[in-house]
């Protein structure tokens, strides 16, 4: 029997069409895995059935009845539940405020009854085996309890379709384990599950059937169980994939960067980095894994000049790195694309000289050389492959995956030594992520001083040559790439193993 | 002096200075919580004084101009809520054009009912009006009125759903409408709040000086915004600013007699916002999502 069924769904927004006379169907109790691309429109379709799009066409059924899903409000009260990619929590709230807000117990004058509150929600973290600080503030959780604080907001609000858009993007291998688990209980319950994802092991290992999406479109809708991962990935795509890239033997000569004794604070002026010593040679890739908040991030900020050395020294060239000399020795991949990469409201132009406007091919005395910036940006859109080829068009109208093209062009031509890629994939799609990695193993060859952060292991294991390991802001060890594993990189990640290097 | 600085009437002359202040920090507070940037509270304030100011004058009742005032607060607050949460306008750009609407229509009106721009008749004040006869503070029913205001606004604010509301919507308006709260709807409630606590405000200062004046908020609303900052956004934080910018200006009024350099005690205030706000009591961190309006697609 389907839980949910969607017909002809169509979504426009402006010119673009994100979903295209779609059918979705899921039944009653399965994990149902939804694959496509980014920008396939696996995401709009999931927040249309959430009530928070409403399409220009198409019917919706929810348990064979035909429901007008005008916000979230109605589709909770139908049932539905979603985990967003980014996390819907506010983190100045405690746990407890977070899940009950919108469906809050009260006493008199609409006061909120929080013993009552936390006695039905220590209940269900009981029975599910979700164990949380209900009382902490978000905002001091790991993203993988922030995760479980999802969890039970679907959970107490007693949704029985549950979605969750890419979960397991930002968690490390043993909570993606955990999940899994937690999901197939849910199943077990008669719970029904929808699964965006474009992992494609994590849909063989845990759904039952599986749609996938391409260009706003259902391309297919199988059982898994008849299907593969190659198969899949042709669907996605509509082409065959080449290989997998490995990493190969890179040439290790001397050290470019040189970093020794590095302390930094963070934001609430605590040690965030303490210790922090490695070098990089030229020609290699140096890894960094940890699990979101031990330090990385005040790591990659340090080295890009965005925070204050407290001790220690960074070297580059054997040249101290400092204000004035960093613009020409580091080039920056940086995290947050859309606040840290670009300006979204300048164009194309404009952001690909971003940082380098001063140089002089590019600016004389007090204008801009017009000429050289158009044929630069024209150069880079066709050897990048950015689309749309309009050097004019506004950043903010660029697919997630276009703006990267766009930083990793800019901060690829400027020929520095060492270069900083920070999550250079997080959210992008195959052909994107493809891109981005034959870029960096392309910088690596011409023997440049890579440092890569990621939370993808697998991004880590094939591009790497090492992988430092953070754990509370200290480098617990170093591994060589060919020899290690998920396994074994998660249980440093995690302290369960705290060997010193 | 120093018996004078610590009489019960100074006291007294530092709470009916500070109401002014403490009434659209209070709906300042509640604005900026549900992520609506109210720089209008200045023009609010200046409107609700003269309606308090009419509706006194024509029913000799202090109480309806009171009511009238607070009206008149909380329909200037819809148009900076309908500009702002409903059209998405920029909020800055939207108060400041209130504002400045505030000044025309207030000296505007004044020419048409009482035949100068600046000056109002006389309207009668709340001295007939106890609440505790003989006790001093206390006998104010505007005082007490206040006081209360604030112990119910505390709880409403931290402990009930409206409130938990209120700040989820002005924090991460995204999580809160995905949780089933209506956003918009929070927004203008956010502002209404603040239009009527602004315009109770005006309407003290009219009834406290027994007339409108051209101009007499000189600057209340804005004094008033930092003392919201200085109060991190809390109901009792903004009363605690408030209350230090009333014993200021108290002082300054006490010394004036005794001192040459008044215009360096009149600035106390001034200068007292400008230390707070450089962040020498710690650092106050706004609502996340304050100022911002909230696009659904």
């Amino acid at each position: 029997m389907p839980a949910v069924e969607m017909h002809n769904i169509t979504k426009r927004f402006g010119i673009i069409k994100a979903n295209d006379a779609v059918d979705f169907s899921v039944d009653k109790g399965e994990i149902h895995a939804l694959v496509g691309e980014n920008g396939a429109g696996k995401t709009t379709l999931m927040k249309i059935l959430y009530g928070m799009y409403q399409p220009n066409e198409g019917k919706i059924f929810i348990n064979n009845r035909q429901e007008t899903v005008s916000s979230p409000a109605i589709a909770i009260a139908k049932g539905i539940g979603m985990v967003h990619q980014h996390f819907m929590l506010i983190p100045t709230l405690t746990v407890t405020e977070n899940i009950v807000l919108g469906n809050e117990p009260t006493l008199r004058f609409d006061l909120i009854d929080l013993r009552r509150a936390q006695q039905e929600l220590q209940k269900l973290t009981e029975t599910y085996h979700l164990i949380v600080d209900l009382q902490a503030k978000v905002e001091t959780l790991s993203v993988g309890m922030q995760q479980r604080v999802e969890i039970l907001k679907m959970l107490y609000r007693n949704a029985d379709i549950l979605i969750l858009d890419e979960p397991t993007a930002v968690l490390t291998p043993q909570e993606v384990e955990e999940l899994f688990n937690t999901l197939s209980h849910f199943k077990n319950q008669c719970k029904t599950i929808i699964l965006i994802t474009h992992k494609l092991s994590e849909v063989m290992a845990i759904s039952d059937r599986v749609t996938v999406m391409r260009h706003g479109q259902v391309v297919a809708c199988v059982e898994t169980k008849l299907t593969n991962q190659v198969e899949l990935a042709r669907m996605m795509v509509g082409k065959e994939m080449e290989g997998v890239i490995v990493g190969g033997n890179p040439f290790i000569s001397h050290p470019v960067v040189v970093v020794e004794q590095l302390a930094a604070m963070n934001d609430k002026k605590l040690s965030a980095l303490h210790d922090v010593s490695f070098t990089i040679s030229e020609g290699e890739i140096l890894g960094i894994a940890a699990i979101e908040g031990n330090g990385q991030a005040e790591l990659v900020q340090v080295i890009a000049g965005l925070r204050k050395i407290a001790q220690g020294s960074i070297k580059v060239n054997n040249q101290v790195l400092n204000d004035s000399n960093r613009r020409t020795l580091i080039a920056h991949i940086p995290e947050d694309r859309t606040h840290r990469g670009l300006v979204l409201d300048f164009t194309v132009a404009e952001n690909l000289i971003l940082g380098r406007h001063y140089e002089p091919q590019y600016s004389k005395r007090f204008l801009f050389h017009q000429q050289t910036i158009v044929q630069f940006a024209e150069t880079m859109i066709q050897e990048h492959d950015i689309r749309p080829r309009d050097k004019d068009l506004v950043m903010r109208h660029l697919s997630g995956g276009n703006q990267q093209k766009t930083i990793v062009a800019r901060e690829l031509s400027k020929n520095a030594p060492v270069i900083i890629a920070h999550q250079p994939t997080r959210g992008l799609d195959i052909g994107a992520t493809e891109f981005v990695h034959t870029a960096l193993l392309s910088e690596r060859d011409h023997g440049k001083a890579i440092l890569l952060v990621s939370s993808d292991l697998t991004e880590l294991l094939t591009l790497a040559d090492r992988i430092a390991v953070m754990y509370e802001g200290h480098i617990v060890t170093v591994l060589n790439a060919k020899d290690t594993s998920e396994r074994e990189l998660g249980m440093y990640m995690t302290g369960v193993i705290k060997k010193v290097a | 002096m120093l018996e004078s600085v610590f009489s019960i009437a100074f006291f007294v002359q530092s709470l009916r200075i500070s109401l002014p202040y403490a009434l659209p920090a209070l709906g300042a507070t509640f604005s900026e919580r549900s992520g609506v940037i109210n720089i209008a509270l200045e023009g609010i304030m200046l409107i609700s004084a003269f309606a308090t100011t009419v509706g006194t004058y024509y029913s000799n009742e202090p109480f309806m101009g009171i009511l009238i005032g607070a009206l008149a607060g909380m329909l200037t607050a819809l148009l900076h809520g309908i500009i702002s949460v409903t059209f998405k306008a920029d909020q800055i750009v939207s108060g400041i054009a209130i504002n400045v609407l505030a000044i025309g229509l207030t000296k505007f009106s004044c020419q048409l009912i009482f035949h100068s721009s600046s000056n109002s008749a006389r309207i009668v004040g709340l001295e007939q009006w106890k609440f505790l006869p003989n006790i001093p503070i206390l006998d104010n029913p505007f005082i007490v009125g206040t006081i209360i205001l604030f112990l119910m606004l505390q709880v409403v604010l931290f402990k009930t759903t409206f409130g938990l509301r209120l700040r989820a919507v002005g924090e991460h308006p995204e999580a809160a409408d995905t949780a089933g709260v209506n956003v918009k709807r929070m927004r203008h409630l956010g502002v209404l709040i603040s239009g009527a606590l602004a315009g109770l405000g005006g309407a003290w200062l009219a009834i406290d000086q027994h007339s409108f004046t051209d101009g007499m908020t000189a600057g209340r609303g804005f004094i008033a915004l930092a003392a919201m900052i200085i109060g991190k956004w809390t109901p009792y934080g903004a009363a605690g600013a408030c209350l230090l910018f009333g014993f200021a200006e108290s002082l300054s009024i006490q010394l004036q007699s005794t001192s040459h350099a008044v215009q360096f005690i009149q600035m106390i205030p001034y200068v007292l916002t400008m230390i707070v706000l450089a962040g020498f009591i710690g650092r106050a961190t706004p609502p996340a999502a304050d100022g911002i309006p909230y696009e659904k697609e």
